[in-house]
């Protein structure tokens, strides 16, 4: 069932669709094919996420405001981050500049 | 060897040498050279700290090529690393890489790629193993030998595309080659390619056209960058551009079906066949030669 929610928020992020929502016990975003799958994601404050690798390419998840980054992830290698802040915070892959994600981060009250 | 040691054996040494280049694309020093000819070494994409697939022993790819340089019965002026040292940025893949490299028996210069600048550490660590006391700004740098005016450019880690100098190094680039007369040869380094090798894939420098207008008034200028990890050749007007192989892992070609940018693997008894370094003689115009680590 997870694994099909998460090719669910993965189908909606390249669809363009609205953010897809967090499940509060962490999310994974998947780093494939040179982009951020989903895309644009929406958690409550205090959540964590994983970001993983599974290219076989050198991959950074980095805050556009550098207040939190994952530095280089090999294939197979994952980093999580608990985002605190509620608010909306964008960011990229310094190996890739052009590859960018958005995550929003909704008050947990 | 410590640190103190190494800067000194990538310091600059200002020794100008006389070479050929032979039939087989070894550069070789002979009291027949011609006056002004000048050769040195290009090495490219090492990416120590790769595990993946397409190259199961990066260290030992970049071991061969450093092995196969310190061969060369004449040592070339210098070796230039065109960037991608390190594929992680990691504080132990930049000790194991100037492990490897100190061993080159000719001064070594290095550029960095974008694998050697991830994250907040990562140019700082660069700037720890292989930075420049020359270099300006965010380490461009340009030196005058063997008649040759040589630019090594950064263009990564500036803003968000992959291939980028920005104004203030184009700034100091506009300064430094509005001094030198327009038939002195000029070289220029960097690390993803200044034309448009593959802007799809990232494969271009944003703002290189800026920089190619600067050259434009030179007789002979050759732009030499890796990234892309084989030998892709451009000319526009009397600029000459050529992308060098890497030392860790090709990759596909642009234009090839189905193929994205990143490590290709091929079958293990052709690796060696398509990994390399280059050697280059410069005697008015430039001339150069590309050796798989195959060929030693």
């Amino acid at each position: 069932m997870r694994t099909a929610l998460l090719a669910a928020a993965a189908l909606l992020a390249f669809s363009g669709a609205a953010p897809s929502p967090g499940t509060g016990t962490g999310t994974v975003v998947h780093i494939r094919d040179d982009a951020f799958v989903p895309a644009s994601l929406t958690v409550k404050a205090g959540d964590k996420i994983t970001f993983v690798n599974d290219d076989d390419d050198a991959h950074t998840a980095t805050a556009d405001d550098a207040s939190w980054d994952s530095e280089g992830l090999n294939q197979g290698q994952k980093w999580t981050h608990v985002f605190t802040k509620a608010g909306k915070v964008t960011y990229h892959c310094t190996v890739h500049p052009m590859m960018h994600g958005t995550i929003v981060v909704r008050s947990a009250t | 060897m410590k640190r103190r040691d190494f800067v000194g054996h990538v310091a600059w040494t200002g020794a100008g040498l006389l070479y050929v280049l032979g039939a087989d694309g070894i550069v070789r020093a002979t009291a027949d050279a011609s006056p002004g000819s000048f050769g040195f070494v290009q090495i490219s994409d090492s990416h120590i700290g790769y595990t993946g697939p397409a190259n199961d022993d990066v260290r030992g790819t970049l071991l061969k090529a450093v092995a196969a340089i310190n061969a060369m019965p004449a040592q070339p002026a210098f070796v230039i690393h065109t960037g991608d040292v390190t594929h992680l940025s990691k504080a132990t893949e930049f000790d194991d890489a100037r492990a490897v490299l100190s061993t080159l028996r000719a001064p070594l210069i290095t550029i960095p790629g974008e694998h050697d600048v991830i994250g907040a550490e990562g140019p700082k660590r660069y700037a720890a193993a292989f930075a420049r006391k020359e270099a300006a700004g965010r380490g461009w740098s340009s030196w005058d030998q063997g008649g040759i005016h040589f630019v090594a450019l950064i263009n990564v880690g500036e803003g968000e595309t992959m291939g980028m100098l920005g104004d203030e190094q184009l700034s100091w680039l506009a300064n430094d080659l509005g001094a030198r007369k327009a038939n002195q040869p000029v070289v220029v380094f960097g690390h993803v390619p200044l034309f448009a090798a593959a802007p799809e894939w990232g494969w271009t420098t944003t703002d290189g056209t800026k920089a190619i207008a600067l050259l434009r008034r030179f007789n002979a200028v050759t732009v030499l960058n890796g990234h892309i990890h084989q030998v892709l050749e451009h000319q526009d007007g009397a600029i000459r551009f050529a992308t060098a192989r890497a030392t860790a892992f090709p990759q596909a070609a642009p234009g090839t079906p189905n193929a994205k940018p990143g490590p290709l693997k091929v079958a293990p008894d052709s690796l060696l066949g398509v990994l390399g370094y280059r050697t280059v003689e410069v005697a008015g115009r430039a001339a150069w030669q590309d050796r798989t680590l195959a060929q030693g």
